[in-house]
């Protein structure tokens, strides 16, 4: 079967090279290291907060204050599993071997992916207990209602992160394209047409300012978000499945 | 069995490859020659079913390659040596491919034995020369043992040893029926591997022909003929009486005639009858290298032009005579390094440069004759250098140095033509 066969070399093009342990590392480091020292400090501040800022207090979501950080190495991966083949001329190897280009497009994004979800899912568990263990007396539980699923969730986001990351790596090709614009674009602008009044209505259904709301448990008192935590996740699993169409198309009609 | 029918390629408005109609033919090496960007890359990609011709298709087995069934156990290929991930061992990089065609992974210890690169296996691909580099490609094409196999440049970056390798392994494969379809820039060694040629030129055919039939239709035998350059009416009058004779006349750039279809003897006779003095008559072959250039000389898109050095040079101290250039350097009629055996002495150009690099066949058109009187060049001083130089410099019609870089490509005078033509006969024994 043509894409087990596929699976089975991506698996072996992911394993052999440092690319992917250094990101995937580096993607669990920081937001497990981040995530922990806003935990700690967010436990020192709260005896000076508002009441106001008691009540939005959501300890699930600071423990995963990291991702922010940490996403940007998972976006690194995703670009650099696929643009590695363009960059380095394999894909004309590949895509000789494995005419079907369909066949091997969705194989690759399918081993990338479950290697992002499963690190994607340890982290953001070791994120939740680790900075569940800095904030003390105000933590949350796991059994809390809604904390698994803010958990589970932020496994999901990572990985989605990835695979979205992949689908513009192989409309662009080229890794630095890519990166410039992914990079940048989650850690700043993303942000600022999601909390920002004038572009919030628009902002908020970018991939990642609607992904994240699964992290949340507590809902903010005047938060008029017109999705919950799952509709979200739904709308940022809309953006991956359009960035990786297009790059499906684009990859089926152009030339390697 | 690879056919090609009407294949085009257009990139925006430039066509890479035009009406390209061919067949590869097992069990024979098949030669795809032209120089660089005449579109032999981009149709060895349309082959792969990697880029899709603009009009045109291109079969293996009668089948387009993206819907042949198995693909890479029929069809192995080396497009480009380079196009491997650094940080992967040779090794997994082999294992990956495999592993994408289903092939077991001991077949790539195997091939890593068969391209000897058993010992560098689990080394990085980054540190490997482009000869290893190339070794790794041809393994990578070797994995399926297929019938069909492409090679894209393969002897580029190896040395002499490898080069002859790959001339046996691609013989070999032939030899087990195989269509082995291998691309070059390099007429010389296509003509020592391959049995079919097949010539392109901006994209287009230029020839499909055996390499026999080739060296035939292009090696004949010629002879030089050159009368007093001081009275240019002996020429005309001998030209006309050769003709007659049935004889075959081409002006050569320098001012000699070549001549075809005549014995030297017969030509000897003739000049004799219409009393003619003759300055040199010699028997020539030309080179099935020459032969190539002179049929994709028209389609040949990268020309150098000759290096002005505007501003980069000091003024002359007072009495120093310019530098003479190489002969033919920038100029359209130069083509190729002279073979060795044309003073392509390694060790004369530091002290007879430019003049001592190159000596151009004096007014004999004898090519031995100037490394014959050259004396051993270790035993030679820097200071003498000039009494070597002198008898050749007065030989080269090259332009003088100040000539202007638009006048070039008009300026035919160019390249003394033995430089390329007047190889001696030992070289074409091919």
């Amino acid at each position: 079967m043509a894409a087990a066969q596929v699976i089975r070399s991506e698996w072996t093009k992911i394993r052999s090279v440092a690319s992917t342990v250094w990101t995937l590392s580096l993607a669990v480091v920081v937001t497990l290291a981040l995530g922990m020292l806003i935990s700690a400090l967010s436990k020192n501040e709260f005896d000076k907060m508002s009441a106001r800022d008691r009540t939005d207090f959501d300890p699930t979501f600071i423990s995963f204050a990291g991702m922010s950080l940490g996403q940007l190495a998972m976006i690194v991966f995703g670009v650099l599993v696929v643009s590695n083949e363009y960059s380095t001329g394999m894909i004309r190897s590949s895509l000789a071997a494995v005419p079907q280009r369909g066949t091997f497009l969705f194989s690759k994004i399918a081993v990338a992916t479950g290697l992002a979800l499963v690190v994607g899912m340890a982290t953001s568990f070791a994120a939740f207990f680790l900075g569940q263990a800095m904030l003390g007396e105000h933590r949350a539980h796991i059994s809390d209602t809604g904390v698994l699923r803010a958990v589970l969730g932020g496994g999901l986001y990572m990985t989605l992160i990835a695979m979205f990351s992949m689908g513009v790596a192989v409309m662009l090709r080229s890794p630095m394209l890519s990166l410039g614009i992914l990079m940048p674009f989650f850690f700043l602008i993303s942000n600022i047409l999601g909390n920002v009044d004038a572009t919030k209505k628009v902002g908020r259904f970018l991939p990642d300012q609607a992904g994240s709301k699964i992290m949340q448990v507590v809902t903010p008192v005047d938060d008029d978000t017109p999705y919950g935590p799952w509709g979200g996740l739904g709308i940022m699993a809309l953006w991956v499945l359009v960035v990786i169409a297009g790059g499906y198309a684009l990859l089926k009609k152009r030339d390697a | 069995m690879i056919e090609a029918v009407g294949l085009t390629k257009r990139y925006g408005d430039k066509t890479a490859v035009y009406n390209l109609s061919f067949q590869v033919r097992p069990g024979a090496v098949t030669g795809f020659l032209g120089p660089n960007g005449s579109g032999k890359s981009t149709t060895m990609r349309m082959i792969l079913g990697l880029d899709n011709p603009t009009s045109g298709t291109v079969t293996i087995g009668g089948h387009p390659y993206r819907k042949l069934p198995n693909a890479p156990r029929q069809v192995g290929a080396l497009l480009d040596a380079k196009a491997v991930h650094g940080g992967r061992s040779a090794r997994n990089h082999l294992l990956s491919l495999a592993q994408l065609s289903g092939i077991p992974a001991r077949r790539v210890d195997e091939v890593l034995g068969v391209v000897g690169l058993q010992d560098v296996a689990n080394k990085r691909s980054k540190g490997f020369s482009l000869g290893m580099g190339q070794r790794l490609g041809i393994a990578a094409a070797l994995l399926g043992d297929p019938q069909v196999l492409l090679f894209d440049e393969p002897v580029n970056g190896l040395d002499p040893e490898g080069i002859l390798w790959v001339r046996n392994l691609m013989k070999a494969l032939a030899a087990e029926g195989r269509t082995v379809f291998v691309s070059s820039h390099l007429m010389s060694e296509m003509a020592l591997t391959a049995d079919h040629l097949i010539v392109i030129g901006r994209g287009q055919l230029l020839a499909d022909m055996s390499v026999t039939e080739f060296i035939s239709a292009n090696s004949a035998d010629f002879a030089r003929v050159r009368t007093p350059d001081t009275e240019p009416q002996l020429r005309e009058k001998l030209s006309s009486a050769l003709t007659e004779a049935g004889g075959h006349v081409l002006p050569e750039q320098d001012g000699a005639l070549r001549v075809t279809g005549l014995p030297l003897p017969r030509i000897s006779d003739i000049a004799h009858e219409a009393d003619v003095r003759l300055w040199e008559l010699s028997p020539h072959q030309a080179s099935l290298e020459e032969a190539y250039m002179r049929m994709t000389q028209g389609a040949v898109d990268y020309r150098s032009t000759a290096d002005q050095k505007a501003g980069l040079q000091q003024p002359l101290p007072p009495g120093a005579q310019p530098p003479m250039p190489v002969p033919g350097q920038g100029q359209p009629g130069w083509y190729a390094p002279p073979p060795p055996q044309q003073g392509g002495q390694p060790f004369t150009a530091p002290q007879g440069a430019p003049y001592g690099g190159q000596p151009p066949a004096g007014p004999y058109g004898a090519p031995g004759a100037a490394p014959a009187g050259q004396p051993n060049p270790y035993a030679q001083p820097a200071a003498p250098a000039a009494p070597v130089a002198a008898p050749a410099a007065p030989a080269q019609p090259a332009a003088p140095p100040a000539q202007p870089a638009a006048a070039a490509p008009q300026a035919a005078p160019a390249a003394p033509a033995p430089l390329t033509d007047a190889e001696p006969k030992s070289e074409d024994a091919r």
